[in-house]
């Protein structure tokens, strides 16, 4: 039995520990989200996170996942389904268009925007080069992740706008 | 057993509630009256058999074409529901099922194209599609760039007008006025003298009972409210969440897994097996011979060798125990075949002149080669191209006594209905097909290969059977844009004026017309040879366009070079007689700034190609740093009569040119001894992120006749781009892909002996 968290949900599962997650994920979970594209980490079709980085599940046997956290696709969306800021981006962009590989694509993008709120183009090229897009929509991925970068980044400044401007009323408050 | 489903898998127009089932049909009446049951749901009308109406006046455009990426079910349904005066809010659709009533056969010759005057463009594809097979009943196809430019001029808009005056008709009746004082628009119907007004609902299902017209009155383009606008997709916010349903998504209860392998030498057999160490691992349920399979006619056309299949509990489980089984194939006489002997083969052929047909002939070509001041000559390849669409292919089926189900992502429903249909030796009416969101289809996915895999797998182990093609078989095992040899010549005169274009290459197959040029040359003799070889063909993302728009936009670049004229003043100079392709290739040179300046080692190249009634311009920069090749900028423009959806035609674009840019610099399937040498995205590369180009899209309305979007930006960027090599480099880049070109050799080698 392995047992490991997925999209915030416990699992224990009674499988080959050499079984690729992705298949786990699919066969076992029915989340079928989280896509086969090439089985060798080459297209990254099957982009998932693992404690928030981005892997490569078709490569990542079960067991490497035993006691972490999986976040597939269908765990983006936040509390009360509201829609993550890149998949709305991707709405607003157009990006899509066969699709297969967008669970991927936006699992990578997360990851990045996780890890750095304003990507440079070259973060950008880094953290996607592993995701193959064979309709070609790189220059809407490239547009929607800084879109959302865009959003999330003034979402967080208008807070801290808000904050600062609540502290000085506060400060001006007290003084008066 | 039969019932389409489809509806409730797409998750697209769904209508809560209980009710109306109403059908209209065609000759006599209304055809929709026979399949309404089946296709209307709780609570709504048939009306037509493109439309359904419900109870809360929302219509449902049903479209009978497939989804692979392209976007025309969002373009087709906003034709439709122009012509219908709708609410754009208040419009959905559906993907129409797999049945005769949605085939190309019936929508077009069968009744609605009757009377209709065809636009010139689209007769010899419709007539190539439809006249030249044997059984286009059967035909159902999403390709040719075809969909907007023929099912959506000549069906929806049609049925979306017949319905609008079936409506008119229906409310004329019942309110006793004429049907000239009576307006529509956002899905209401108005009569102003009388100050009535109805919702479409309250009529559709009187409407349903009337006979639809074949030539109802169409807007006029100043006339459109939602064509020409760029409306949002209504298939992509399930595309973000992981909700869209492709073939694989599919789990049924029961069901169990298999993956295949066919001999890896086209038409290969199998001699000898031993199975012994798959039989024994935990998991696996069988392993299976499959017969080598074939299927005639135009689209669809192919035949294979035998396979051997693992059927297992799981995809992992039935990968590995395939691995495991121990395979001795007979190649026959192809096992020697390579790369190298097919194109000394096309060369010899091309020599001898074998079986020479001509595309076009004009004037004297042996007078002008006789008198020239130059003769330029050139040899152009293309290596053979796998589509390799992002979803493997695969298919899953349940056989039974009861008949065969199929859920499936492909280009052509019907047309797989009826060849699984032949497979199992059953009737086709036993057969049901879902037909699902392609993850990708290019060509490939016309063919139905692993459908007939999936249904002999089921039948054999007498389960629901989900076939996945590994990558390496899906690589390995494609129908191929050809390997192509194409031998030119040009006749220039003292002045550098182009005298005569000669040219002969192997392999044809449509559109017809894809090596002709559209420049004013008075003597050409175009024409091509027959040299077959074994590996098989299939239809790739803008088939023959996609090899002659890189040799011939090639060959009149280095004609332009030879008469000592820039590559864009040269084409423009043979245009005078075509106005558009000259608003296009100027269009384009001027938003690339063609004629400023770019620094060592940059480079910009040019081409233009007509293809599936657009044409395309695109101008392309690079930059050539030691050798290697980076594509800057691609700047593209098209005019497609008039663009449906500009947003639509704009990503159609940008992926035909990702697509092409790909095969262009990476793209090659080699043979050696037979088989194909590539295997996955390592060997058989794509451009990723940090390859892509910015791209930048311009659209001219014309007004001409529409064109097609899926394909058209495919043909021009691998000559643009070889174009700006030689721009940058002076290496003239005759043979694809790009990575195969030493170009820093070349350059020191040109430097040492300029």
């Amino acid at each position: 039995m392995i047992s490991f968290s997925v999209n915030g949900t416990s699992q224990m599962i009674d499988v080959d520990p050499s079984k690729p997650l992705l298949w786990v994920l699919r066969e076992q979970l029915g989340l079928t989200g989280t896509k086969f594209g090439c089985g060798m980490a080459q297209c990254g079709a099957c982009t998932v996170q693992l404690d928030g980085r981005a892997v490569r599940s078709c490569v990542t046997p079960v067991s490497a996942v035993a006691g972490k956290e999986v976040t597939t696709i269908e765990g983006l969306k936040g509390e009360n389904a509201t829609l993550h800021p890149l998949q709305h981006a991707w709405i607003e962009h157009q990006v899509p268009q066969c699709g297969y590989c967008q669970s991927g694509q936006l699992m990578s993008a997360a990851a990045l925007l996780a890890e750095k709120a304003n990507p440079s183009d070259d973060d950008i090229d880094r953290a996607m080069q592993g995701n193959i897009c064979r309709c070609g929509m790189y220059g809407r991925i490239r547009a929607a992740i800084k879109s959302a970068a865009a959003t999330s980044s003034t979402a967080l400044f208008y807070n801290a706008a808000q904050v600062q401007e609540q502290e000085q009323e506060q400060e001006e408050t007290s003084h008066g | 057993m039969g019932k389409w489903t489809r509806r409730t898998i797409l998750g697209a127009g769904v209508v809560a509630g209980g009710g109306l089932i109403v059908g209209v049909a065609v000759r006599p009446g209304n055809i929709a009256s026979e399949i309404g049951s089946e296709i209307a749901g709780d609570n709504e009308t048939l009306v037509h058999v493109y439309v359904k109406i419900d109870a809360d006046n929302v219509v449902t455009v049903l479209v009978p074409h497939s989804e692979m990426g392209q976007g025309a079910q969002t373009a087709l349904t906003q034709m439709l529901a122009d012509e219908l005066d709708a609410d754009w809010s208040q419009v959905r659709f559906e993907e129409a099922p797999a049945r005769k009533e949605y085939a190309m056969y019936a929508a077009g010759r069968g009744y609605l194209f009757k009377n209709v005057d065809f636009a010139d463009a689209v007769v010899p594809s419709i007539d190539g599609m439809m006249m030249k097979v044997a059984d286009a009943l059967h035909m159902q196809v999403t390709g040719g760039s075809m969909s907007v430019r023929v099912t959506g001029q000549y069906c929806m808009r049609v049925a979306g007008a017949a319905t609008r005056e079936m409506l008119v008709k229906a409310a004329a009746n019942e309110w006793n006025v004429p049907e000239g004082e009576i307006t529509t628009a956002d899905s209401q119907l108005y009569h102003q003298a009388s100050k009535r007004t109805a919702r479409y609902a309250d009529f559709a299902v009187a409407a349903a009972a009337i006979t639809p017209s074949y030539t109802p009155k169409l807007k006029s383009a100043d006339e459109f409210k939602i064509m020409g606008r760029s409306v949002a997709r209504q298939d992509i916010p399930a595309k973000t969440d992981g909700t869209a349903l492709f073939a694989m998504d599919v789990q049924l209860p029961g069901m169990v897994y298999a993956t295949v392998r066919r001999a890896p030498v086209f038409g290969g057999r199998i001699e000898r097996l031993d199975d012994k160490a798959a039989r024994a691992m935990s998991g696996v349920i069988d392993v299976v011979k499959l017969p080598a399979a074939s299927e005639q006619g135009m689209v669809g056309n192919f035949s294979t060798g035998e396979s051997v299949a693992v059927v297992a509990d799981s995809y992992w489980t039935a990968q590995r125990a395939l691995r495991s089984v121990n395979i001795s194939w007979r190649a026959d006489d192809n096992g020697g075949v390579s790369s190298e002997a097919i194109f000394e083969q096309f060369s010899n052929d091309i020599d001898a002149g074998t079986e020479r047909a001509t595309d076009t002939v004009e004037g004297d070509t042996e007078s002008a080669f006789a008198t020239a001041d130059q003769v330029l000559q050139a040899d152009y390849r293309v290596p053979y191209l796998a589509h390799t669409c992002m979803e493997p292919l695969n298919a899953t089926a349940h056989v039974s006594d009861d008949g065969a189900e199929l859920w499936v992502g492909c280009q052509n429903p019907l047309g797989f209905r009826h060849t699984v249909a032949g497979a199992l030796g059953i009737d086709a009416e036993r057969v049901s097909v879902s037909n699902h969101f392609m993850g990708g289809g290019f060509g490939r996915k016309a063919i139905a290969d692993a459908a007939i895999q999936a249904a002999l797998l089921s039948r054999t182990v007498k389960r629901p059977v989900q076939l996945i093609w590994s990558r390496e078989e899906d690589v390995r095992q494609d129908f191929y844009r050809p390997a192509v040899l194409s031998r030119f010549k040009a006749a220039l005169d003292k002045d550098g004026n182009v005298q005569a274009w000669e040219n002969t290459y192997v392999d044809k197959h449509e559109p017809a017309e894809a090596p002709l040029i559209p420049y004013a040359v008075a003597a050409r003799n175009i024409g091509h040879v027959k040299s077959p070889t074994h590996v098989p063909f299939g239809a790739w993302r803008s088939v023959d366009h996609s090899q002659h728009g890189f040799f011939t936009e090639s060959f009149i670049d280095e004609v332009a070079v030879a008469a000592g004229k820039d590559p864009y003043a040269f084409r423009a100079a043979l245009l005078k007689d075509k106005p558009r392709h000259l608003a296009v290739l100027r269009k384009a040179a001027d938003a690339a700034a063609w004629n400023t300046p770019l620094p060592e080692g940059r480079g910009r190249g040019v081409s233009l190609q007509e293809s599936f009634g657009s044409i395309v311009a695109q101008v392309v920069e690079v930059t050539v740093v030691n050798g290697e090749t980076s594509v800057d900028r691609v700047v593209a423009v098209v005019d497609a009569g008039f663009a449906i959806s500009p947003d639509g035609i704009a990503a159609q674009l940008e992926s035909g040119i990702i697509y092409g840019l790909t095969a262009a610099l990476y793209g090659e399937i080699s043979i050696r001894d037979g088989a194909v040498e590539q295997s996955n995205f390592h060997d058989y590369e794509a451009v990723r992120m940090a390859e892509a180009p910015e791209i930048e899209t311009h659209i001219i309305n014309s007004g001409a006749d529409i064109g097609g979007a899926g394909e058209p930006g495919t043909p021009g960027i691998a000559p643009a781009l070889a174009n700006a090599v030689y721009d940058a480099t002076g290496v003239r880049v005759r043979s694809l892909p790009l990575k195969r070109f030493d170009l820093n050799y070349r350059i020191t080698e040109s430097e040492a002996t300029s």
